[in-house]
């Protein structure tokens, strides 16, 4: 973010200083609020046992083994973290494409929020390769895989985290009162709005096409030819519903930054999106059930992973998916919320049982993530939210761009 | 929010950009079942189970020496790229040697997005240190389980068999089969290990199950074994599918260069027609 701020400099406007920068990277606020007392600790212990990684190896502190060669970092923090971002290239797609302006007010902060998801899931990445010197390779050329699906994902990651750049950069060139750069950069908006579109549904989908050679070792009833479908058909619901969980939360944390017209669309916005999650949710049932049909796979429902399947499908797809549509008449945006929290949960289940919790599930000893593994996923996330956190506070995301932007 | 001149000409280079990257994903999956790959044949009722090959073998590449006791049924790891495995089975005592399969079109080769693990032109599948990120997505992607890692190092490899590529290179035969006491494992080009091998079950139909395990496995391997028994009952993965592994993402990575062309117009058409029909509302107002 700093590189943008410094190539803005170039432009000569009126109010930049480098004063003005500094003074916006000292903290702001209240240092002990409880987030604070957790997260700094986490972070802290992060940093340290990333350390020890790269000191003694990867197998120093994670229970990764020979069978199970990607663990939580892979399945949850890329893998669920991903799917999570999804909100960006669906509201990006609702408000630029289908020009829908009721949704322009979480425009900004759900793609700040997904470009910040693929810095840090993906940044967190690096600490999964077991030679990450090597990680320029498939980027600068001198060894392109195109055969391979993890380079098309990789690809479409790195050019998307571009093009959301782009989508987010006015608010960095507003914040720093540069006209001409915002003029420059609004224009290059659609652009990067229908590049991103097209990025995301190949690597929403590729993340799923991943595990397609994995074809042995995946529990069968989550395994099969459609995984790239059904991951990107939950990529919209999953995007979404983070989309109402962050609202709600930023709502009140931040609500000294909302404008008083945007504090009263919220509902409005909220209950539209849940109509949409409502309908994605039911294309997904559906091609949740007739890949079950298809595969008959009937006689493993009745076993102990049949009924982990079972609680996935019916209490965190069907259940939510009702409570969805059920809001359509009532209007209960406690329902959705609730409702958006169980599919969250439910997309974190189906995404660890393709890439943890159902992969080799036959084995004789299971993979248990270490608690090191989760310490350091839990200092990525909240490295993030204190990012989050930096930037709502000083740029023009939740509260109004600056008069003179608008015009 | 209008698209300008500006705005169109990023939407062409993004488009050029992915044009070009669909275009090597087309070119890159070649078909590579007609070439004359190199391979061994282990015949498991010669085999006396003495693991001369797994030190010849650990010498070779410069890895620990095997323990000499040690138990009947292992797995490769990172610090051992062949075992040799002890069955109980319906015959008897049955010895089975395992490392890397070299497949015909191997898994961890389409899997790698670096082309360090590379089938060559010769057969040996092999592994290149210098390209090699570490994401271990060969170790997902591969039915045999084969690629290593080394969990407890800063500077991991990748531990595989190579059937011994750099002797190949010399006109040499790999250490294990130079080195077997009993003729059990025979070098040469795949499709004369074929020969061999029918030859062998048609004149000892007693002796052998009629099954020639890696002929068709993931559409055929390096490694082809014979064997008295089912080869169930030696823990060989019977199931795997005839066709090639990377088949399976074939059908994906094709529709990526479709959406990557044909996604932007549909959604720059939608826009246009979205924004003319915002023109036209404003009008009526």
């Amino acid at each position: 973010m700093n590189n943008r701020a410094y190539s803005l400099e170039n432009e000569k406007e009126h109010k930049f200083s480098w004063k003005f920068l500094f003074s916006e990277l000292k903290p702001k606020g209240k240092w002990l609020t409880p987030f604070n007392i957790i997260s700094i600790p986490i972070i802290l212990l992060g940093i340290s046992l990333i350390v020890i990684r790269f000191w003694k190896g990867l197998g120093s502190i994670t229970n990764l083994t020979q069978d199970v060669p990607w663990g939580l970092w892979i399945g949850f923090d890329v893998v669920t973290g991903v799917a999570f971002a999804g909100g960006a290239y669906v509201v990006t797609f609702m408000v630029y494409v289908l020009n829908m302006k009721k949704y322009h007010p979480i425009v900004r902060v759900t793609v700040l929020n997904g470009f910040l998801a693929y810095a840090f899931y993906t940044g967190a990445l690096l600490l999964d390769l077991g030679r990450p010197w090597h990680v320029v390779n498939p980027v600068i050329g001198n060894s392109y895989g195109t055969s391979s699906v993890l380079f098309l994902v990789a690809w479409h990651f790195i050019l998307y985290m571009l093009a959301e750049l782009i989508e987010f950069s006015p608010a960095i060139a507003e914040w720093l009162g540069s006209r001409h750069a915002q003029r420059i950069l609004s224009g290059m908006t659609i652009a990067a709005v229908i590049f991103g579109i097209t990025l995301s549904t190949l690597h929403q989908s590729g993340l799923g096409a991943l595990y397609l050679m994995a074809k042995e070792k995946i529990h069968p009833l989550w395994y099969s030819e459609f995984i790239p479908m059904l991951f990107l058909v939950s990529s919209i619901f999953a995007g979404l519903s983070m989309v109402i969980f962050e609202g709600s939360i930023s709502h009140k944390v931040f609500s000294d930054q909302i404008s008083e017209k945007n504090y009263h669309s919220q509902n409005g916005i909220i209950h539209g999106l849940s109509k949409i999650c409502a309908v994605a949710m039911f294309a997904y049932f559906c091609l949740q059930i007739l890949v079950f049909l298809h595969t008959k796979r009937w006689g493993l429902l009745n076993t102990p992973m049949g009924y982990w399947f079972l609680l996935e499908m019916i209490g965190f797809v069907f259940i939510p998916m009702v409570m969805f549509f059920y809001s359509y008449r009532t209007s209960n945006i406690f329902l959705i919320r609730f409702a958006a929290i169980l599919t969250m949960i439910g997309v974190v289940l189906n995404r660890l049982n393709v890439t943890v919790i159902g992969f080799r599930w036959d084995a004789a000893v299971h993979y248990v993530p270490s608690w090191m593994e989760i310490v350091v996923t839990l200092a990525v996330i909240f490295t993030e939210i204190w990012i989050f956190r930096w930037v709502i506070r000083r740029m023009p995301v939740l509260r109004e761009s600056p008069a003179w932007a608008k015009e | 929010m209008s698209i300008n001149r500006r705005g169109f000409f990023g939407l062409l280079g993004a488009t050029g950009i992915t044009l070009a990257i669909g275009k090597n994903t087309f070119a890159s999956s070649k078909d590579k079942s007609n070439v004359e790959f190199s391979g061994v044949l282990y015949d498991s009722t010669r085999c006396v189970g003495c693991r001369t090959c797994e030190y010849e073998c650990a010498a070779a590449h410069g890895l620990p020496e095997p323990l000499s006791e040690v138990e009947p049924i292992r797995k490769t790891n990172e610090t051992c790229n062949t075992v040799v495995n002890t069955f109980q089975t319906t015959k008897g005592e049955v010895y089975i040697k395992r490392q890397c399969m070299h497949c015909n079109e191997p898994a961890c080769d389409a899997a790698c997005l670096t082309q360090a693990m590379h089938k060559n032109e010769t057969g040996p599948v092999t592994w290149n240190g210098d390209k090699c990120m570490g994401c271990r997505y060969c170790m997902v992607s591969c039915p045999f389980d084969s690629p290593k890692f080394e969990f407890h190092s800063t500077n991991p490899k990748i531990q595989k068999c190579d059937m011994c590529f750099d002797r190949q290179n010399a006109g040499e035969k790999p250490v294990c089969v130079t080195n077997c006491p009993n003729d059990a494992l025979m070098y040469g080009k795949r499709r004369d290990l074929i020969k061999e091998a029918r030859r062998r079950i048609y004149e000892n139909p007693d002796l052998y199950t009629d099954h020639i395990y890696g002929e068709h496995e993931v559409g055929g391997t390096g490694w082809l074994y014979l064997s008295p028994v089912p080869f169930e009952e030696l823990g060989m993965n019977t199931n795997l599918q005839q066709s090639s592994y990377p088949s399976l993402t074939k059908g994906f990575l094709y529709s990526v260069p479709s959406v990557d062309l044909l996604l932007p117009p549909l959604l720059l058409g939608i826009y246009t027609a979205t924004k003319n029909k915002q023109h036209k509302e404003d009008d009526n107002e």
